[in-house]
């Protein structure tokens, strides 16, 4: 058994989890975008190991469901039709993290679709859905995340670099930005944007969109480290023999930045998708069809799927497994780099 | 005086600023409400044009930034295209409501944090103290937007409590005791989503303030002078821990007003959140502007309440001004 110890274990547990997205295809039984009309609104299928007359399966099965008579939205189960659920099945084509053509997937069934988390109002599987989703979602806040962090890096070490006015000019405009509560800055931001676009044009906005907000806390905690860094014996003696600014800078001064800026990422990223699924949840993110998190929430803001379709709120609960991989690589990070920091300090002590 | 002044100053500069900011993005903005009408086959592209020049829309951005500080101060904040009335009526209107949510929702989050980060303080490594730092964390993870849409689900499923809106039908005809029931009871909800969403962070920093204070030996003396413990900890170590405290209420009304946009989004509260939304989609520039700037000073007054009760709090910071 490997020891792993602190934020390498919630490092390997958020690995596993974008490993699972990112393989959407392999997890999903199907493709998000294909109809069944047969059955919009289905419930999550139960899956029975013992059938109607008490006898018990090894293998999983599920019975084939129907409208029930007279009803357009209520679905029975047909006792009679018994379907087992296959492992490995070959289904639709799909490619493995874009690359690879494949069309094995983890589990499906013969003779009808299988359901496990229901079905939208088209017939599409929820599961399907919320994984190939969180493709989307995740991507946007990692590239939000990461544009904000080159951003933020960009105006910090500027900032704490050149110090005087320039300094304080920028510092001044990052204050401006922490003062405003985030979700009015995204909205005043997405405000002044084109509204209806491609999906592909949606996504892209949205990073630049939740990208442009968060850059102030990071430049200025990159600043502090720049600030204190530059006066370094071990960087003036560099700058004593002759090194130049950008070499400095490369060399010397943002490696110093670099358990900031991780721990910015960690805590950036999960706030970032939560970004995304709030403006595609109102209508100002990625539209329908393409699957996101937020805009497979979206069917909620009518007040009948609220009533009576509860499984349509099961994408919500698919970040949260992602928050608190985050949240726990932040604070094992953070903890991290506090006892590092005393560890030298009392090492320091003893010469 | 000299340390409120300079704050009062730095308020603002920090409004001018915003506002700056929220005009240049509107300026580097394609599109604007009359493009939407100039699509419209049955406007001709004069009319188009003659209301653009009627809302000054054709003009350079400092033309309009000027005029609309004029209107700013007279009591207009713009003109809203889409509503075809001036924002501050407006916004003034729906503000009310989000500042209702927002200010009991901090009232209530902090009643309630405070006991419970001084109790999770009091039994540190304790079964209290674990089981309040689980609950947190658990309460932390659940973004507000799932938290939300989890109790409205839970409040249609149940009846328990009203689905939306902050009034029933036929409120007019309420007695005011009746109708302050009635508001209360549509409250509730988003009121309990605000404040779970803010309890964790809140209960932490206070823990962690108070943990803080517990093991200084004023407290240890105090204690052993026979001063009951709730004395000791309700008024002698909140005191002292209470400098990150205050700060703290300024970012928490920030939190809570974000979550607010959201919530009242969700559960149709009639607060700025849905006119934000409404304005957006219907690109009503000035309603979007007025928006954000109101978030602004909602945020400005929080934080200038937090100075007046840190300069009443901290005797160090009394007699530092004074010394200036």
């Amino acid at each position: 058994m490997i020891q792993l110890s602190g934020w390498k274990r919630w490092l390997l547990a958020i690995v596993v989890l974008h490993g699972i997205v990112a393989c959407a295809g392999f997890f999903a039984p199907y493709d998000p975008t294909e109809q069944d009309r047969e059955h919009p609104y289905l419930p999550p299928m139960r899956i029975h190991l013992v059938d109607t007359q008490g006898h018990f399966h090894f293998r999983p099965f599920f019975y084939a469901e129907q409208l029930r008579v007279g009803s357009f939205d209520q679905f029975e189960e047909r006792s009679q039709q018994a379907i087992p659920l296959r492992f490995f099945v070959t289904g639709a084509r799909y490619d493995l993290l874009g690359l690879l053509p494949f069309r094995t997937h983890l589990f499906g069934a013969e003779a009808s679709r299988v359901y496990l988390l229901g079905s939208d109002a088209y017939g599409r599987d929820q599961l399907s859905r919320i994984l190939y989703g969180g493709q989307i979602s995740l991507l946007a806040g990692m590239l939000g995340a990461g544009l904000t962090l080159l951003i933020g890096v960009l105006i910090g070490a500027t900032a704490g670099y050149l110090g005087g006015w320039r300094d304080g000019l920028l510092m001044r405009v990052a204050e401006l930005f922490m003062a405003l509560p985030w979700l009015y800055l995204l909205f005043a931001l997405r405000a002044f944007l084109p509204l209806s676009v491609s999906p592909v044009q949606a996504f892209f906005l949205i990073i630049l969109v939740i990208g442009a907000v968060g850059w102030a806390r990071p430049a200025r905690l990159v600043r502090g480290v720049v600030l204190s860094a530059r006066e370094r014996d071990f960087v003036r003696a560099a700058r004593g023999f002759g090194a130049t600014d950008s070499y400095l800078l490369r060399r010397h001064i943002l490696p110093e930045t670099s358990s900031v800026i991780l721990t910015q990422a960690a805590i950036l990223v999960p706030q970032f998708v939560l970004a995304e699924m709030t403006l595609s949840f109102l209508g100002l993110g990625v539209p329908e069809p393409v699957p996101s998190w937020g805009s497979l929430l979206a069917s909620l803001q009518q007040y009948s799927v609220l009533v009576s379709y509860w499984w349509m709120y099961l994408p919500a609960l698919a970040i949260v497994p992602f928050f608190l991989g985050y949240l726990g690589l932040a604070s094992a990070l953070q903890q991290d780099a506090g006892t590092e920091k005393i560890v030298r300090t009392a090492g320091g002590s003893r010469w | 005086m000299r340390y409120f002044l300079r704050r009062w100053m730095q308020a603002v500069f920090l409004l001018i600023g915003v506002s700056i900011l929220t005009f240049l993005f509107s300026a580097i903005a394609p599109g604007n409400y009359f493009d939407e009408m100039r699509l419209n086959p049955q406007i001709s592209p004069e009319t188009v044009a003659a209301l653009r020049a009627q809302y000054q829309l054709d003009r350079p951005l400092p033309v309009r930034y000027a005029r609309w500080v004029n209107s700013l101060l007279h009591g207009e904040m713009g003109f809203s295209f889409a509503n075809n009335s001036p924002v501050a009526p407006l916004l003034w209107a729906r503000a009310r409501n989000t500042l209702l949510l927002t200010l009991t929702a901090t009232l209530i989050a902090w009643a309630l944090a405070l006991p419970l980060g001084i109790w999770s303080a009091e039994t540190r490594g304790r079964l209290p103290d674990r089981a309040l730092s689980g609950a947190t964390a658990a309460l932390l993870v659940i973004p507000e937007l799932v938290l939300a849409l989890g109790l409205l689900i839970l409040a249609v499923r149940s009846g328990w409590f009203p689905t939306g809106g902050m009034f029933s039908v036929g409120f007019e005809i309420l007695s005011p005791m009746q109708k302050f029931r009635d508001v209360a009871w549509h409250m509730e909800l988003p009121v309990l989503a605000l404040v779970l969403s803010a309890l964790p962070i809140l209960v932490r920093h206070v823990r962690a303030a108070v943990a803080e204070v517990l093991d200084a030996p004023f407290l240890r003396a105090a204690a052993s002078h026979g001063i009951p413990q709730r004395t000791l900890h309700y008024k002698y170590a909140l005191r002292a821990a209470a400098n990150p405290l205050i700060s703290l209420f300024g970012f928490s009304l920030g939190v809570l007003l974000s979550g607010s946009l959201l919530v009242e989004v969700v559960m149709s509260w009639p607060g700025l959140g849905p006119l934000l939304l409404e304005a957006i989609l219907a690109r009503d520039l000035y309603v979007v502007i007025g928006g954000v700037l109101c978030s602004t000073i909602f945020l400005v007054a929080g934080n200038f309440f937090a100075d007046v009760l840190m300069y009443w709090a901290d005797p160090r910071i009394r007699t530092g001004a004074a010394a200036k």
